[in-house]
This record gives structure tokens, C-alpha cells and sequence, in this order.
């Protein structure tokens, strides 16, 4: 064996309802929550987390296993592994782009474990499964004993691994309206090999009406200390027509505006000009599956 | 120090009670109980050579708690070689294709293998190379045990094999 154990010693709980679950949040010290453990077993193999008192799984709730239709979109729970999320039929015909996020991540023995709730509290700037939430206008939800509560993913992020998730917080789910018609939906990631984290990830959603763009949404990961939301860049695409030189010169307007570093993974130049050609490539190809053309 | 606790599984088939720490890993508890056909290599989810079947889906031990375990169903490669037709069959086939050199990301490979055939997976190259893509081998170069699970796929749609 080698020596990578888990330093802390800590009480383990798996309660069968949300209530104990918010109960346990609540009262107890220190506690960290248990959905997939892919990212909160590593950390503590790697003595990340020399704080964590009390690991809290949400497994054994079931009502936080499932993916619900809701009479306007889609809702996701806590509890749901990503590779239920891969292979759902609404994912797959609704959301593309998550679905494709999600496939990009890992490999199928990571994905049979881990969840969409995990991928956003870890709130790594590279986390995949963000960006296609975040451009389809997903909401994140959120309980404690105080109550519950919602924000847009687009703010859930405030730096790397910080959220706006509370103390005694839980997240339960992720919430992703219907998409309208003539949504068009990319993904494209960039890494060292496929099973890879990212190097650099951007997602892209538009609606298109007739040649022209109606709204465009898009997102970035590993170019931000949090994952990015390229707000303006996105809403300055609405009411034009899509061409090749619109994609490119959008293309350039992220390279510049983007301001990322370079670390083990990659330097800060490659992400730069990788950003150039990686986000023409995700507009030209959301475009072409709205069923627009070039 | 934290009291060990009592956790109830079924291994192989076969009932067992682990007494375990809250923090261990399912990898150090299926070892200290002798199944060493679970290997441990980087003991941080990427290398896949501590995959076993959990409520038979792929799942690697090693970031996979022993105490979230309770009450579940853990089949290890050398279980389902002796045990499961189809994992039987992918074990042999991976002698014939010399698909093992040190051996050693074999029950990984051979548990994520049969992951794959089991739920629904065709002779399809790129497929079964995505299907293994989080197991890593520093011996073979990959080909022969893409070759190894590929003719099993094919063995089963042939209706070879149950
Ligand atoms: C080999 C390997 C490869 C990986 N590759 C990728 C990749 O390509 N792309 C990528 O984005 N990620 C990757 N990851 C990271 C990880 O798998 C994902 O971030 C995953 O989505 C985390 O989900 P989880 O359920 O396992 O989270 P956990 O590890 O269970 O939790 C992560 C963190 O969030 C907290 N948390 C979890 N759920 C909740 C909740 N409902 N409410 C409040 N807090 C919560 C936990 O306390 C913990 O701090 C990889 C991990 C491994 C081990
Ligand atoms: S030891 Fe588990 S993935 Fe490497
Ligand atoms: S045979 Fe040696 S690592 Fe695969």
C-alpha cells in the first residue's frame, strides 16, 4: 500500500432523510458534505481538509437521487450521479451541452460516482458541468434549516473553491429551464489526454432566428480564478447576422478580454491563443446545430 | 482515534462483516481482508487499477469510503472470474490477445471491461478505448487489451456468449 491515507479521523453519517441531513448541518461542527467523494476523498488523501470533524453523506436520501421534470425545464438533485445525468433522454435532447461537458470529465468509473452538486460546491475554476449550466440560465438551489433559496449559476462562484453556499447549507439541486426553439449548444474542452482536467473549456448556447442571432450565451473554464461567465461578450452577439468573420472577431474579443495564468497544467500564452481558436470553433458549431448556416 | 465501525457487505458473493475506521478507503479495506486481487496504484482515482463493481457499476475503491459501502454488493475481478461467465471469458480473452504484461492494471482493465460489455457495449474501438480511458497501463501500449475486449463484444453479438 502506498501512503496516501486519509490523515483526518472523523464520524461518518448517511441519515435517510433531507431533514436529518439539514439537522446534521446544523448542530454539528465542521462537516463536510459526502455526495460523490471524487473530489472530498482526494482532498483528503492529500491532507487538504485537516478541519473536516464529520462527513455527512446525502446518498442514503433518495429524494436527492433524482432528475425531476418541472412543467418549465429540468431539475437535477444533489444526490444524482453524473453518469445518470449523461445518459437521462431529456439531458440528451434538451442539453447537449451538459451532456457533452459531463462525458469529457473523468472516466465512466469516476462519473458512475460523482455529481453535478459536487462538480459546482467543489467551485473549481476548471469544473466542466458549470459552463453548459450557467449558458442554458440554470439555477442553483439551496436549503438549510433557515430556509431555502436559489441564485443563478452565473453567481454561485466567488473564487477558487469558494461558493456562496453558507454554513449549514445545503445544495439540492440544480435547476435548467426549458430550452426555446432553435437552440444551438457547443462544448469544446481542451486537455492532455481525454480522461484529463481541462486546460481550457468554453461552452456555447444561442437561439438563432432566421440568419440572424437572438441571444448567445457563453462561458469559460480554467481561464478565471472562478468559472467565467462572458456576460457582455455573449449579450453584444444578440440581433446580428452569424458569419464566419462575426465568430472570429468574437473569437478575438474573448482572447483579449480573458485574462488567464499559467500553472502545472499549461501557461497562461497557450490559453490565450488556444482561447482564439477553441471559442470560433464552439460559435460555428452551436450555430450549425441550431440549424443555422455558414 | 475514532471507533471502528461495524459494516456489513457482500463480497463476491459472499456476506462479510469489516471492522474499519470511518476513513478508510474501500481499497484498504478489501486488502486488509485479503483480496489483493484489488490493486493499488495511485490512490487518487486516476490510474484504475483499484476498480471493482459496486452494486455492479465500475467504481474506484480507492475514493470510494468503506463506510458508504454498508449494505452494498462489491464484486472484485478475481470474484467475477470465478463466478460470472462473461468476466470469465474476458479474463481468458486476455491471456489469448497477450493483453498483460506485469499484470498489474489487469483487474482493473478486466473490471471496467466488464462494466462495458455488461451494460450493452458493442466491438466498437473507440468505445471500449473510452471505456477504459480511466485506467492506465505503462506496459501494453493499450492495443491488446482494446483487442481482448473487442472480441469478446464480438463473441457476444455473434450470440457466442450469454
Ligand atoms: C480521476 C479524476 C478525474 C477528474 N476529472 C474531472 C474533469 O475532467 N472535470 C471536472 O470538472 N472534474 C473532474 N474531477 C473532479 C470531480 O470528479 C468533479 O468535480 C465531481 O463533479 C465532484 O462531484 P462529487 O459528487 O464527487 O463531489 P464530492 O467530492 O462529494 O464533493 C465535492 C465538494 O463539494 C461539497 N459538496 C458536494 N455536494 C454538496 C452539496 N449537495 N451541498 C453542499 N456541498 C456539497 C463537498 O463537501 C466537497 O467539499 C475528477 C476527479 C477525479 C478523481
Ligand atoms: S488506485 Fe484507485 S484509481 Fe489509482
Ligand atoms: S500490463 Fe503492466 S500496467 Fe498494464
Amino acid at each position: 500500500m502506498n501512503t496516501k491515507i486519509l490523515e483526518n479521523e472523523f464520524e461518518y453519517s448517511k441519515p435517510g432523510s433531507l431533514e436529518e441531513v439539514l439537522e446534521t448541518l446544523a448542530t454539528k461542527q465542521n462537516v463536510r458534505i459526502f455526495a460523490g467523494g471524487t473530489d472530498l476523498i482526494v482532498k483528503l488523501k492529500l491532507g487538504a481538509l485537516p478541519d473536516m470533524e464529520h462527513m455527512l453523506d446525502i446518498n442514503g436520501v433518495e429524494e436527492l437521487g433524482k432528475i425531476e421534470t418541472r412543467a418549465d425545464g429540468l431539475e437535477i438533485f444533489a444526490g444524482a450521479k453524473l453518469w445518470s445525468i449523461e445518459s437521462d433522454r431529456r439531458v440528451e435532447e434538451n442539453y447537449p451541452a451538459l451532456r457533452e461537458a459531463i462525458q469529457a470529465m473523468a472516466s465512466i468509473s469516476v462519473r458512475n460516482m460523482a455529481t453535478l452538486g459536487g462538480n459546482f460546491c467543489n467551485a473549481s475554476p476548471v469544473a466542466d458541468a458549470v459552463g453548459p449550466v450557467m449558458c442554458y440560465g440554470g439555477k442553483v438551489r439551496m436549503q438549510s434549516k433557515r430556509g431555502a433559496r436559489e441564485v443563478n449559476a452565473v453567481d454561485f462562484f466567488l473564487a477558487p473553491g469558494v461558493s456562496v453556499l453558507e454554513k449549514g447549507e445545503l445544495l439540492t439541486s440544480v435547476y435548467l429551464p426549458a430550452p426555446k426553439a432553435h437552440t444551438g449548444h457547443a462544448f469544446v474542452k481542451m486537455g492532455r489526454v481525454k480522461s484529463d482536467i481541462a486546460k481550457i473549456s468554453i461552452t456555447a448556447v444561442l437561439e438563432r432566428e432566421g440568419d440572424r442571432i437572438a441571444s448567445c450565451r457563453l462561458a469559460m473554464g480554467s481561464v478565471a480564478a472562478r468559472p467565467l461567465f462572458l456576460k457582455a461578450i455573449g449579450e453584444g452577439l444578440a440581433g446580428k447576422a452569424m458569419t464566419e468573420a462575426l465568430a472570429q472577431e468574437t473569437a478575438q474579443n474573448i482572447s483579449d478580454f480573458i485574462k488567464p495564468i499559467g500553472d502545472n497544467r499549461t501557461t497562461a500564452e497557450y490559453r490565450t491563443d488556444v482561447a482564439k481558436v477553441i471559442a470560433r470553433d464552439a460559435l460555428v458549431s452551436a450555430w450549425k446545430n441550431s440549424g443555422g448556416t455558414l | 482515534m475514532c471507533d471502528k465501525i461495524k459494516i456489513n457487505l457482500v463480497v463476491n458473493g459472499e456476506p462479510v462483516t469489516f471492522e474499519v475506521q470511518p476513513h478508510v478507503s474501500l481499497l484498504r479495506a478489501l486488502r486488509d481482508n485479503y483480496y489483493y486481487d484489488v490493486k493499488c496504484g495511485c490512490e487518487e482515482g486516476d490510474c484504475g487499477t483499484c476498480t471493482v463493481l459496486l452494486d455492479g457499476i465500475a467504481t474506484k475503491s480507492c475514493i470510494t469510503l468503506a463506510a458508504a459501502c454498508e449494505g452494498h454488493e462489491v464484486w472484485t475481478d478475481k470474484g467475477l472470474g470465478y463466478n460470472d461467465a462473461l468476466a470469465a471469458r474476458l479474463q481468458a480473452a486476455f491471456v489469448e490477445c497477450g493483453s498483460i504484461q506485469c499484470g498489474f492494471c489487469s483487474p482493473g482493465m478486466i473490471v471496467a471491461g466488464v462494466h462495458y460489455l455488461k451494460h450493452g457495449g458493442k466491438a466498437d474501438r473507440r468505445a471500449i478505448k473510452r471505456s477504459i480511458s480511466g485506467n492506465l497501463c505503462r506496459c501494453t501500449g493499450y492495443v491488446k487489451i482494446v483487442d481482448a475486449i473487442y472480441k469478446v463484444a464480438q463473441e457476444i453479438e455473434r450470440g457466442a456468449l450469454a
